[in-house]
């Protein structure tokens, strides 16, 4: 089947397929949210060392996954809506942000909880904690430049720009155990195998799938706001609200 | 320079990076000249900020000696913060950054002289300055001068990134606190380098690995940043 990339970039008919898509991303992530808390919570067994205190994991590394991953996304939509000029690409962006910063705060709280029971602290100033935080205000930085100017495709172009800076801190995070030592433990699930056991992995995974399936739900239901708020001088839009 | 050589200088066909590039740093450096006031105004507050922590947190000389690299630095880097909307913001008020734009020499060429020109104006008197207010905190010889060293290499990456950032928000709402949000989780990295080389040599380790990292970061900005300023101004040009 050949699917007609150029007839989904314009927004009116976007706005339709988000529309008819999101239901089934919102579908999927109550489906294998249920799954994973089922595995998380019954399923997978009390570690030997922390006890129950554990399970926030299943909470708390998808969220920190999705808050880099939405970044990632995020930066290439700017960098497909600088590189071509696309306004629905800018539009993603911006729809894509509020969900990552909200995956960010709910990373770095739960870490908080986590690190209470486990460190003995709320918080230390590590390397990845740290750059977690920072990623956390380049959001906000994101969100705030985006909204700053009278003509929205200023904001567009300055805060896809911005995202395409900050992009260097994802590295960082991300290698941020392995180039410091510290308190923050490193990786236990890599691409060449797992040191987990297998209910606890499976677990986190679908936990991850089901926060990122609600992260595009998210994201489409908050782009169709975003053409409507746009696009609210064309014809379609108006024959939409009459 | 009167305004006729100004467009004179401009306007030369062909164009060349060192051209624009003396040009611009030139200009705006007479132009700081012209108002030592600013100037002193950001030394002035790199000075009175750095004094009140001694009263705020207690003047024990081995508490000083603990957190003076750390203090000092935040103070260059509120001070660079301070000193950014002068780089582009009058220029792009009253129309000369929309003339530089349209002049045919490469915009990466001037950008430079304007950043450089920066440094020269903040980041310089500050590194020179350093010293001094270590002795104020009590920071032995070598102490203060890997403070000095990490600030000779800091402070240009901090004019560099400051410089996409205002670029960034010429002509946004919420200037200020809007910089701020921007360039502050940005400068976090030049941050933690900088005032760990300081701390290394004062807890009796080598500052030379910190030293390392800020230069390979200067080196990155150096190539990285210029491009993304001119892309940010010919985004408040659009």
């Amino acid at each position: 089947m050949k699917i007609p990339w150029f007839y989904f970039a314009s927004p009116s008919t976007f706005y339709r397929l988000a529309g008819w898509l999101a239901p089934w991303f919102f579908g999927l992530a109550a489906i294998l949210g249920a799954a994973g808390l089922y595995v998380g919570f019954i399923v997978a067994p009390t570690d030997a060392q922390q006890g129950e205190v554990y399970r926030i994991i299943f909470v708390h590394v998808p969220a920190s996954w999705m808050s880099m991953f939405i970044y990632f996304v995020m930066a290439c939509y700017c960098g497909v809506s600088l590189t071509f000029n696309t306004r629905l690409a800018a539009m993603m962006a911006r729809s894509l942000a509020p969900t990552g910063a909200m995956f960010t705060f709910v990373a770095l709280w739960t870490g908080s909880f986590w690190g209470r029971p486990t460190w003995g602290t709320y918080w230390v100033w590590d390397a990845r904690i740290t750059s977690e935080l920072v990623l956390l205000f380049l959001y906000f930085g994101f969100i705030a430049l985006a909204n700053a100017f009278e003509d929205p495709r200023r904001g567009d172009r300055a805060a896809a720009l911005l995202a395409l800076i900050g992009i260097v801190n994802l590295p960082i995070i991300y290698f941020s155990v392995v180039w410091w030592n510290t308190l923050h433990q490193g990786s236990s699930v890599k691409l060449t195998g797992s040191t987990m056991q297998v209910a606890m992995l499976w677990g986190m995974l679908l936990m991850a799938l089901s926060f990122w399936m609600y992260s595009i739900g998210a994201s489409l239901t908050r782009v169709r706001a975003i053409i409507l708020d746009r696009e609210r001088r064309t014809h379609w839009v108006r024959a939409l609200a009459a | 320079m009167n305004a006729a050589a100004e467009r004179l200088a401009l306007s030369e066909p062909g164009g060349s990076f060192t051209a624009a590039f003396a040009w611009a740093f030139s200009r705006d450096l007479r132009l700081t000249m012209r108002h030592p006031g600013e100037t002193l105004l950001v030394v002035a507050f790199f000075v009175l900020v750095a004094s009140l922590f001694p009263l705020g947190v207690g003047a024990e000389p081995q508490l000083l000696q603990r957190i003076g690299p750390g203090v000092i630095w935040v103070c260059a880097l509120l001070a660079a913060f301070l000193s950014l909307p002068g780089m582009f913001a009058s220029d792009y008020a009253d129309g000369s950054l929309e003339q530089m734009t349209l002049s045919p020499h490469p915009m990466s060429g001037w950008a430079m002289g304007k950043i450089a020109a920066h440094w020269f104006a903040t980041g310089l008197p500050l590194t020179v300055l350093s010293p001094l207010l270590g002795l104020q905190y009590g920071l032995g010889g070598d102490t203060l001068l890997a403070l000095a060293a990490a600030l000779v290499i800091g402070t240009p990456v901090l004019s560099l990134l400051g410089a996409a950032c205002t670029a960034l928000t010429l002509g946004a709402r919420g200037g200020g606190m809007l910089l701020a949000l921007l360039a502050l989780p940005l400068f976090v990295p030049v941050l933690v380098f900088g005032a760990g080389a300081a701390e290394a040599q004062a807890s009796g380790l080598s500052a030379a690995p910190h030293l390392s990292i800020l230069a390979a970061g200067l080196l990155v900005a150096l190539v990285g940043l210029p491009p993304a300023v001119c892309a940010a101004v010919r985004i408040a040009m659009d």
